[in-house]
């Protein structure tokens, strides 16, 4: 058993001259959830598309299952499940028949793929869709197909490409637990995303990305400890106020982030702070004290917030 | 509480196929083909049988209707035979054209641009031979079913003027398969619906003048010479040289004319699919 089943070193590709994956390196062990964070454009889905054997690199080198995938192709793609950023489900084809189709363009014997579409359908929760076509499925449940789809080959490494995009809360909740299953059942699963609340739900650890290079690595917790601060109080003084009252909130908390807005203080003490701008006679229009998330990381490393 | 999706460790059977074709072929059309006929039950039958008819109506109108005000035609062999036997091999040919065309254009471009149906199969073990293979063969099929319904009809009308003619059957395949090839090739480098009808403004002219409905000495030379470079001509050739039963030494040239399109189609579209989906 190799220590880690995907290595990534300097990786990177190029688009004529725009690179947009620039150098990074990486590594994920055997049953471990890693997630690569990032803004759209961060070159995330281009890693993704390397990592799934579907890309080649320009530079660097990839060892995905001590494979490489620039020669490796079919081989390290039979032993990888992959959830793109889009459905591509074949809508000419009923639920069921699209998974067995599936496992038939991995070589899978005809019985194999029955029992494993059976199987997968009651995972997704789809069981009582198995006849419905596509196109009548709601975008949860295409999801879920998808990600069912995935799995007929067993793959020893699951590749989520912004796995709940889209969605509405409750059917995030839904596949969120169902991926939750496949990390205990100890898949290994990569999966890129915008949304911290995802990293923080199911990524073991994570790196963020943007403009094609990696600004930080580690578990959702350590990267809000060695980036941010325990509490985050949140103010809002109206859209034209909030530059004129930074300077007077100046000073309050460990640190103070100005966004068009609102006014984002960075502390260990969330109600001192907010007990502080009071007695400074400022009064918020709106305030709020939450606890540190993925999002002021990110803010923190690279000056925006993720979702633009 | 659902069942723990993983069954068994169950390893897929892999292709450890090396050399040139390793990452391009997995030796697995037949999942791809698999595919394509279970999904033609979806897929509306009217529109697959007026792909049928169409060129029995020409055959009627035209060999039987004209047929009777033109009398006899002198073949390319110096063979004078019945206007309707004249035009029904070529009719034939250009069903397996038109058959094998509309799958690998219309209906590749399609699953290519829209449906991603490409891009899910080769993010599988899939290479983009097994799907060009697969999808070309599907083509080719539906060119052969419309090709042995043609030929019944032709039987039934006396116009198989010798046993030669069942080889038509296998001939016709080989045109369909050629120029589905080629159209896949070339679909594959469209990008809009706009391009793809210049497909049909190529097709409907080479349909008209391929020595289909008089012989090519009608013409001058100059324009003879671009018939002969087009695919058609060929075909019509070779299958108007085994229904008529008139068979002569250029129809080995024929027949290498369409394993080249073959070639050349097949090369281009693996290429063009491994740079669009794997590059």
């Amino acid at each position: 058993m190799p220590s880690s089943v995907i290595t990534a070193s300097r990786l990177t590709k190029k688009y004529k001259e725009f690179a947009a994956v620039d150098g990074i390196s990486f590594e994920v062990a055997p049953g471990e959830s890693f997630g690569l964070l990032g803004p759209n454009g961060a070159g995330k889905s281009t890693t993704m598309r390397m990592v799934g054997a579907v890309s080649t690199r320009t530079s660097g080198e990839l060892s995905i299952l001590g494979l490489d995938p620039n020669e490796h192709g079919p081989e390290v793609r039979s032993q990888l499940g992959v959830v793109p950023q889009q459905d591509n489900l074949d809508m000419e084809l009923r639920v069921r028949d699209n998974l067995i189709v599936y496992g038939r363009y991995f070589g899978m014997s005809r019985a194999l793929c029955g029992e494993k579409a059976d199987a997968l359908l009651e995972f997704a929760q789809l069981s009582d869709r198995a006849k419905s076509k596509v196109d009548d499925l709601s975008g949860g449940m295409k999801r879920r197909l998808t990600i069912a789809r995935s799995l007929m080959n067993d793959p020893r490494i699951l590749l989520l490409d912004e796995p709940t995009t889209g969605l509405d809360p409750q059917a995030r909740h839904i596949l969120w637990d169902r991926l939750f299953r496949l990390k205990e059942q100890g898949t290994t699963l990569v999966l890129t995303t915008h949304y911290m609340d995802e990293a923080e739900q199911l990524c073991d650890r994570l790196v963020v990305v943007d403009k094609g290079a990696i600004m930080a690595e580690g578990s959702p917790a350590a990267l809000i400890r060695q980036y941010s601060t325990r509490e985050v109080v949140e103010v809002r003084f109206g859209s034209d106020r909030n530059a004129d009252v930074a300077h007077e909130i100046d000073g309050i908390g460990d640190r103070v982030e100005v966004l068009p807005d609102r006014i984002l203080v960075y502390t260990d003490d969330g109600d001192a702070v907010l007990a502080e701008i009071s007695r400074r006679g400022l009064e918020p229009i709106t305030s709020l004290v939450r606890r540190s998330s993925l999002e002021d990381v990110f803010l923190r490393l690279t000056g925006r917030s993720l979702i633009e | 509480m659902t069942a723990a999706p993983m069954l068994a460790p169950v390893r897929p059977a892999q292709s450890r196929r090396t050399g040139p074709l390793g990452s391009l072929y997995a030796g697995n059309s037949r999942a791809v083909i698999g595919r394509g006929l279970l999904a033609t039950r979806s897929t509306s039958w009217l529109i697959v049988l007026s792909g049928f008819f169409e060129p029995i109506f020409y055959l009627l109108s035209l060999g039987i209707g004209l047929g009777a005000i033109v009398g006899a035609v002198t073949t390319s062999t110096g063979q004078s035979v019945p206007y309707a036997a004249y035009i029904a091999p070529a009719l034939l040919a250009v069903s397996a054209m038109n058959g094998a065309i509309f799958d690998s254009t219309w209906n590749v471009f399609f699953k290519m641009q829209y449906a991603k149906l490409y891009e899910g199969m080769l993010a599988t073990s899939l290479g983009p031979l097994d799907v060009a293979l697969g999808e070309i063969f599907l083509a080719l099929l539906r060119g052969g079913v419309y090709a042995a319904g043609f030929l019944i009809v032709m039987q039934v009308l006396g116009l198989n003027l010798a046993w030669t003619a069942i080889l038509a059957l296998p001939a016709v395949l080989l045109i369909a398969f050629g120029f589905a090839s080629l159209g896949m090739a070339i679909t594959s480098y469209l990008k809009s619906f706009q391009q793809m009808d210049w497909i049909t403004f190529v097709m409907l002219p080479m349909f008209l003048f391929s020595a289909t409905f008089y012989p090519l000495s009608v013409y001058p030379q100059a324009i003879r010479v671009v018939i002969e470079i087009l695919p058609l001509w060929h075909g019509v050739e070779l299958v108007r040289g085994l229904t008529t039963g008139a068979l002569s030494l250029p129809m080995l040239g024929h027949v290498l004319y369409f394993v080249v399109m073959i070639v050349v189609g097949l090369t281009f579209t693996t290429r063009r699919l491994r740079a669009l989906f794997l590059n």
